[in-house]
C-alpha cells in the first residue's frame, strides 16, 4: 500500500499526487515510469515519475483525469492509498553530457519533461524549456522548469505569455542556433510535429511515447510500436527514442483501441456517481 | 474400507471418469470444466492402484511424488495421512493435480495402463490437494529448525514457488520478489480460470505463506533492484522469472488493432478479470470471431478463452496436424466439444484490416508436411498458390514465448546460452556462485510440472550449497 501524502491541482483537470514509494524514490531516474493499480479490481495504468523525494521516500504522480481510472486516482485525497506501484520501469534517459538542451513540453506532458530538465540541469547542460497550454490556467510546472533554465510559456489562446503553439517557439528557438538536442513529451500530434521541425535541421529529438500497457515489463507487447521499421515495446526498449524514426501514425491508432470501452466504462461511472448507488470501490 | 483386496478384485474396477461441466453450459462461462472425485470415486479409482514393489508411476513424475504410497492411504480411507504423504512431496498439488499432463507422464508409465487404463494419479492428487484445503488443521506438520540462512526467489511462478515451499521446509528464510501485482506468474496470468480456478493458486500461495514463505509483489528484478544487489544481501538467489518474452510472426498487419499475444490476451483475462468488464477496470477487444495462430496449450487456452467471451467462431489455424499438436489431449478433446474449429497445415503470411486499422482477415497459406525436422517432427512445407483467407476481427499470436532480457540484461557476468536463456546445469547451478536457476528462464518455454521439478531439485542443490558454505 502507498499513501497519498499530498495532492495539487495543477490545472483543470490535471492533479499532482505525492505518494509514498521508498525504494522508488531513492533509484528513480529521469525518464522512468511506475505501473499503478488503485485496488482490486482497477486496471494497471503507467505514469511518468514527475519527481522524487528520497528523504521522505516519495515520488510525484502527474495524473491527467481523461478515464475512468485516472478520475478515480485523482479523486484519491492525502491519507489514502493507492495498493500496487510497481517500478522504476522502462529505459532511463539519454541525457547528453555538455551543451544545450530544448525541452518542450505539452498539457500534461510538462511533468514528464521536468525530470528530463532537472538530469540534464545536474549535468550541467544548458536547459531551455518551451511549455505549454490551452491558456494560462493549463500551464503547468512552469515554477519547476524556471529552476532549471530559461523558460518560454506559450498559450493558444495567447492568454499567458507566448500566442501559439509550442512548435512555433520551437521553430524560433531552433532558427538562433546552439541546440544540441531536443527532448519533446506531449500529445502524439504535438511529439510529431515537433519531429518534423527538427528533421530537416538534423537536431537529435527524443520523444516519451505513451501507448496502452498493462504489465509494463515486457511480457505482452501491447505497448508496441513501430520505430524504424521495427517493432519495439515501449515499456522495456522505451519509452524514449528518436523522434525521427517513430510511426507517430501506428502510435495514434493503436492508442484508440479501447476508445469505445473507456466511454463505456467512463459513462458507467459517471452514472454511478450521479445516482450514488454504487459507492467508489474501496482501496 | 480394507486394503484387503486381491489383485484380481483391483483390476476388475474400471477407470473412474471424472465428473465434468456440460460443454454447452461451460462453453459461455468461467467456470471449472472439471469438477473434481467424489470421495467415493476417490476410493473406488485408488482401490484400481497396484502398489507395485517398484512403482514406475514414480520416475514418470517430474517431481518425485511416492505415487503408490498416498494413493494407497486413500484407499484405506485415511485422507489426513494421505495429504501429508503428497504434501511433503509436492508443494503444490492442487495445481499439479489440474494441470500435469499426467497422460505423458505418471500415468503413461502405470502397468496398468499397458493392458488398459491407467490409474487416474492426477485426478486423485487433485482430490487429495483440494480435500487437504477444507481440513487443513488435520494436515499439520512441525516446523523445521530455523537454520539462519537467506534465500532470494526471483519469480513466483511454478518454480519459483516451489523452490520456495522445499527452502523454508529445510528451514531456510525465503523472500519472493514479483513483478506483478499477485504472486503465481503464469498460474495466475496464463491458464484460465476454467482450468485453474484462481481461488486455488490464491490458497496454494497462502500455504507457503503460512509455511513462513515472504512474497514481495510489485518488485521487478533488474530495475527495482539488481541481481547484484540480491547477491550481496542473500546468502543465495534462485532465479524463476520464466520465458515471458512473446514472439511475434513477423508478418505484415501485426500491429493492427485486434490483434494480441496470447500473453496480453490471456493476462487482460485472467490477472485482470477483463471477462469480468465493466465491473473489472481492464478492457479486452471481443470478437465475434477469433483466430488463434499456434498449436499448445496456450494457444487452446487462449482459443477457449474467446469462445467464452462470446465469439460465434473460435477457431485455431495450426501449421502441422492434429498429430503433432503440442498441447495436451485433454484441452484438445475439451476444445473440440465446446466447438472449437481447426484448421490444420495452414500458416499466416499477413494479417488484413480495413481502413481504420481495424483486423478483418487472416491471410494464410496451405501447407504439406514434409521430412522431420531436429525435433523430430515433420516440418511444414508451403503449398504454392494455395493462399484463402480467414475472416476473423481478433487474431491472437500463440506461437510461443521466449526469456525476457529485462533481468539478464543488468547482469551481463551471468553466462546465458545461445537462445538467450539462462545457462544452468541439470542441478540449477549457473557459473555464478550461489546464484541458481530453474524453469522457463533455462529451458525456454516448457511446462508448469517440468518448472516445478527444476524448482525442488533446485532447492536441494541450494541446500547442499548452504550447507558447504
Amino acid at each position: 500500500m502507498h499513501e497519498v501524502l499530498s495532492k495539487k491541482q495543477l490545472s483543470p483537470n490535471v492533479t499532482r499526487l505525492d505518494v509514498m514509494a521508498q525504494r522508488i524514490a531513492e533509484i528513480r531516474q529521469p525518464g522512468q515510469f511506475v505501473i499503478v493499480r488503485r485496488g482490486e479490481g482497477a486496471e494497471r495504468i503507467p505514469l511518468t515519475i514527475a519527481d522524487a523525494d528520497p528523504a521522505a521516500g516519495s515520488i510525484a504522480l502527474v495524473i491527467q483525469a481523461v478515464g475512468k481510472t485516472t478520475r478515480e486516482l485523482v479523486a484519491l485525497n492525502p491519507g489514502d492509498s493507492i495498493q500496487d506501484i510497481s517500478g522504476p520501469l522502462g529505459r532511463p534517459t539519454d541525457l547528453i553530457a555538455s551543451g544545450r538542451a530544448l525541452c518542450v513540453g505539452g498539457g500534461v506532458g510538462t511533468a514528464v519533461i521536468h525530470p528530463i530538465a532537472q538530469g540534464l540541469h545536474r549535468q550541467g547542460v544548458a536547459v531551455v524549456s518551451i511549455i505549454g497550454g490551452r491558456s494560462k490556467e493549463w500551464v503547468i510546472f512552469e515554477e519547476e522548469l524556471r529552476k532549471l533554465g530559461e523558460v518560454i510559456v506559450c498559450t493558444d489562446d495567447g492568454s499567458y505569455g507566448r500566442k501559439g503553439f509550442v512548435t512555433d517557439a520551437a521553430k524560433d528557438v531552433l532558427a538562433a542556433g546552439g541546440v544540441d538536442c531536443v527532448y519533446a513529451v506531449g500529445p502524439v500530434p504535438m511529439m510529431r510535429a515537433v519531429a518534423a521541425v527538427t528533421k530537416p535541421l538534423g537536431v537529435h529529438t527524443i520523444v516519451s511515447l505513451n501507448p496502452v500497457m498493462v504489465d509494463g515489463t515486457g511480457m505482452c507487447g501491447g505497448c508496441r510500436v513501430s520505430v524504424n521499421n521495427e517493432t519495439k515495446f515501449a515499456c522495456v526498449d522505451g519509452p524514449e527514442f528518436d523522434g525521427h524514426l517513430v510511426d507517430f501514425d501506428l502510435l495514434w491508432d493503436r492508442l484508440g483501441t479501447y476508445r469505445a470501452q473507456e466511454k463505456e466504462s467512463m459513462a458507467r461511472h459517471e452514472e454511478s456517481c450521479r445516482i450514488g448507488l454504487e459507492k467508489p470501490k474501496a482501496v | 474400507m480394507s486394503t484387503k483386496i486381491t489383485t484380481k478384485e483391483r483390476l476388475k474396477i474400471e477407470r473412474q471418469a471424472m465428473p465434468e461441466q456440460d460443454a454447452t453450459a461451460r462453453a459461455a462461462a468461467f467456470c471449472e470444466v472439471n469438477l473434481g472425485f467424489t470421495e467415493k470415486l476417490a476410493m473406488l479409482e485408488a482401490q484400481r492402484c497396484l502398489l507395485c514393489k517398484e512403482p514406475k508411476c514414480v520416475a514418470g513424475c517430474p517431481v518425485m511424488v511416492n505415487i503408490p504410497r498416498f494413493i494407497q492411504f486413500i484407499a484405506n480411507g485415511d485422507l489426513a495421512a494421505a495429504a501429508r504423504s503428497l504434501l511433503g512431496d509436492n508443494a503444490l498439488p492442487a495445481i499439479t493435480g489440474r494441470v500435469c499432463p499426467q497422460e505423458t507422464q505418471c500415468e503413461i508409465e502405470c502397468i496398468r495402463g499397458l493392458k488398459g487404463m491407467s490409474v487416474a494419479i492426477g485426478h486423485l492428487e487433485r482430490f487429495v490437494a483440494d480435500w487437504s484445503y477444507r481440513l487443513a488443521n488435520q494436515v499439520v506438520t512441525a516446523p523445521p529448525q530455523p537454520t539462519g540462512k537467506k534465500i532470494a526467489v526471483i519469480g513466483s511462478g511454478p518454480a519459483g514457488l516451489t523452490a520456495a515451499g522445499e527452502l523454508v521446509k529445510l528451514g531456510h528464510e525465503v523472500t519472493v520478489y514479483e513483478a506483478l501485482h499477485k504472486p503465481g506468474g503464469v498460474l495466475v496470468y496464463g491458464i484460465p480460470e476454467f482450468r485453474l480456478p484462481k481461488q486455488i493458486v490464491k490458497e496454494e500461495v497462502e500455504r507457503l505463506q503460512q509455511a513462513g514463505v515472504k512474497i514481495e509483489c510489485n518488485v521487478v528484478i533488474g530495475r527495482t533492484y539488481t541481481l547484484q544487489e540480491l547477491r550481496a544481501r542473500f546468502d543465495a538467489v534462485f532465479i524463476a522469472n520464466g520465458a515471458g518474452l512473446p514472439t511475434f510472426m513477423n508478418v505484415p498487419g501485426e500491429n493492427l488493432k485486434g490483434v494480441y499475444s496470447a500473453n496480453e490476451y490471456l493476462t487482460r483475462v485472467n490477472l485482470m478479470a477483463a471477462y469480468k468488464f465493466p465491473s473489472a477496470d481492464t478492457p479486452v477487444i471481443v470478437g465475434k470471431r477469433v483466430a488463434v495462430v499456434g498449436g499448445g496449450n496456450v494457444a487452446m487456452d487462449a482459443v477457449r478463452t474467446g469462445r467464452r467471451l462470446g465469439a460465434s467462431s473460435a477457431m485455431i489455424v495450426y501449421r502441422r496436424t492434429k498429430k503433432e499438436m503440442p498441447a495436451r489431449a485433454e484441452e484438445i478433446h475439451h476444445a473440440e466439444q465446446e466447438g472449437i474449429l481447426f484448421e490444420f497445415l495452414v500458416a499466416p503470411v499477413e494479417i488484413l484490416g480495413n481502413d481504420q486499422r481495424w483486423v478483418t482477415g487472416l491471410k494464410c497459406r496451405r501447407m504439406q508436411l514434409g521430412e522431420p525436422d531436429a525435433s523430430g517432427r515433420r516440418s511444414p512445407v508451403p503449398i504454392p498458390g494455395s493462399e484463402f483467407v480467414i475472416e476473423c476481427d481478433v487474431v491472437v499470436v500463440a506461437i510461443g514465448s521466449r526469456a525476457n532480457p529485462l533481468l539478464t540484461s543488468t547482469c551481463p557476468e551471468l553466462k546465458l546460452n545461445r537462445n538467450g536463456n539462462i545457462a544452468a546445469d541439470a542441478n540449477g547451478m549457473t557459473n555464478l556462485p550461489g546464484v541458481f536457476a530453474g524453469g522457463d528462464i533455462v529451458r525456454g518455454a516448457a511446462t508448469v510440472i517440468l518448472a516445478m521439478g527444476d524448482g525442488k531439485r533446485a532447492a536441494q542443490t541450494i541446500d547442499g550449497y548452504l550447507k558447504k558454505a
